[in-house]
């Protein structure tokens, strides 16, 4: 049995690496798919991430406005991958489009919530703060609110770059590229379970070390989160409920302004969710989308 | 605009309404394999969740397998299944059944989760026994949480329901399937319209369901946790 499955796994690794990629022929093999992959799912998560920044600023901003735009975005979500790929196709035909607008706008889904969180989790004092310092709507935007947004932000990320990634495969249905036409073409249709396997490890695989970057630059675009043991990267909700009003006016107005300071106050008065220590409530850990 | 017109009369032309083919038939069919998938997951999975979430065991288990579900194609699990133990209907329940726990038990473990450790403790100190404690208030406070996994997996399953098609059953995505064959686009274009309406109405038949189900204090209490 053990043996069978090894023998297997060995004869399953054996196509991967000869049918890799093709020399002189350069849209066969699995590399070409991979990169097609790779481009379309990039594409897709940048141009949500793109939407759903401005869309994320006017929803904190104007909140009134935030509640349609979510049902909207849910809504949209609901409507199944394949079915949105095979609408696209009379406008888009077999363009990178048909599979990437779709997936762009599920991507909302998640990117927009924690946009708006992130930026409405700055605390009232530090935003005071900053208004008392004298800074205006923009530079407490770009110093104070995005900042304290970033983390909230990259944690949706996460959660929609995977989703993503696995959703192109689907677009293979529709006669486009990426490592679902490996599924389908080179292994459904022929009957051969290698290009299967090798379709959906890459997938995981190409999902995970997404993961793993993400989280690599978030540590580096926030090194003052790093202290806390990594739990700052976590959407936090019910915070501005927990931490007492002006109870860290002092440490906001001592002059660290900004994701510092909001950082204090997270530190000193820690939101129980009623889990461990540590634990928050995590919209992206539970399935929410 | 043409297509528009085009959609319309494949809508509207009456052989489309009746016989084993038919919209009636073939929406009939999707709804059944998606209701089936539905609830054989619904039970694997909410009875699981409800145990590893009461006694905490396996929690970490269950969050790294939502976590490598989440990244599996759905079409690789779907046609590695079938080549596997061949075409028919009960392939295709695995896979669908494979894609739509992890959302559910996932959910079900952090609804009972995430009571609050008052709540909890205050039913124990009233005297109730864990069972009870898990009947009574983890499972009342959790059926938000649950009923979104749900409607995740619902939706999901009616997708892969559509590309089940491709394995050889029946239901919406045979219009897909034949229409790409034919090189008929109107209808492939319709059995997309119509697993779309097919999503959209499951989506509102869960929130319809969390308004009947969900007790009004967790309910209102999720709702300003989202």
């Amino acid at each position: 049995m053990i043996a069978e499955a090894w023998d297997w796994a060995a004869r399953v690794t054996e196509w991967g690496v000869a049918n890799w990629s093709h020399p002189g022929e350069s849209d066969r093999g699995v590399l070409p798919r991979l990169t097609e992959h790779m481009r379309l799912a990039y594409l897709s998560i940048l141009i949500g991430l793109v939407l759903a920044l401005p869309l994320g600023l006017a929803c904190a901003r104007w909140r009134p406005l935030y509640p349609p735009v979510l049902t909207g975005v849910n809504v949209l979500y609901s409507v199944p991958s394949i079915a949105l790929f095979f609408l696209m196709l009379p406008y888009t035909g077999f363009s990178d489009w048909t599979a990437v607008v779709p997936l762009a706008l599920y991507t909302l889904v998640v990117l927009l919530p924690n946009v708006v969180d992130g930026l409405r989790q700055v605390p009232d004092h530090v935003r005071q703060a900053a208004v008392a310092m004298g800074f205006g709507p923009l530079r407490r935007l770009v110093y104070v609110e995005t900042p304290v947004a970033v983390p909230v932000i990259i944690a949706g990320l996460r959660v929609a770059s995977v989703a993503t990634i696995s959703m192109v495969s689907v677009a293979s249905l529709v006669g486009l590229g990426g490592l679902g036409q490996l599924i389908l073409s080179d292994g459904f249709r022929r009957q051969f379970d290698a290009p299967i396997v090798v379709g959906i490890v890459l997938t995981v695989l190409l999902a995970f070390v997404t993961d793993a970057v993400l989280v690599l630059a978030q540590r580096l675009l926030t090194p003052w989160t790093r202290g806390d043991g990594g739990g700052a990267a976590r959407p936090r909700r019910r915070r501005r409920a927990a931490v007492p009003t002006g109870a860290d006016a002092a440490s906001a107005s001592a002059g660290t302004v900004g994701p510092e300071a909001a950082d204090a106050a997270r530190a000193r008065y820690p939101v129980r969710t009623g889990r461990g220590p540590g634990y928050t409530a995590e919209e992206g850990r539970s399935w929410t989308s | 605009m043409d297509i528009l017109t085009d959609l319309l009369a494949w809508f509207a032309d009456p052989a489309q309404w009746t016989g084993g083919t038919g919209i009636p038939a073939r929406t009939g069919e999707h709804v059944y394999y998606s209701l089936l998938g539905l609830s054989l997951s619904a039970a694997v999975a909410v009875p699981l969740g409800l145990v590893t979430g009461h006694t905490g065991v396996g929690g970490f288990l269950t969050t790294s397998l939502a976590n490598f579900a989440r990244a599996l194609p759905t079409i690789g699990v779907l046609f590695l299944i079938v080549l596997a133990a061949g075409i028919g209907l009960v392939p295709v329940l695995c896979a669908l059944v494979a894609l739509a726990v992890p959302p559910i038990l996932v959910n079900t473990h952090e609804g009972v989760r995430g009571v609050e450790p008052r709540l909890r403790d205050a039913a124990f100190g009233m005297g109730m026994r864990g069972h009870q404690v898990l009947l009574r208030l983890e499972l009342p406070v959790a059926v938000p949480l649950i009923l979104i996994g749900m409607r995740t997996a619902a939706v999901q399953v009616v997708a892969t329901a559509t590309i089940a098609a491709y394995v050889g059953v029946g239901g919406l995505g045979r219009y897909i399937v034949d229409g790409q064959a034919r090189q008929d686009l109107t209808m492939m274009l319709g059995g997309s319209t119509l697993v779309v309406l097919l999503a959209v109405l499951t989506t509102l038949l869960f929130a319809g369901l969390r308004r009947l189900l969900a007790a009004p204090g967790p309910r209102t209490g999720a709702e300003a946790a989202r």
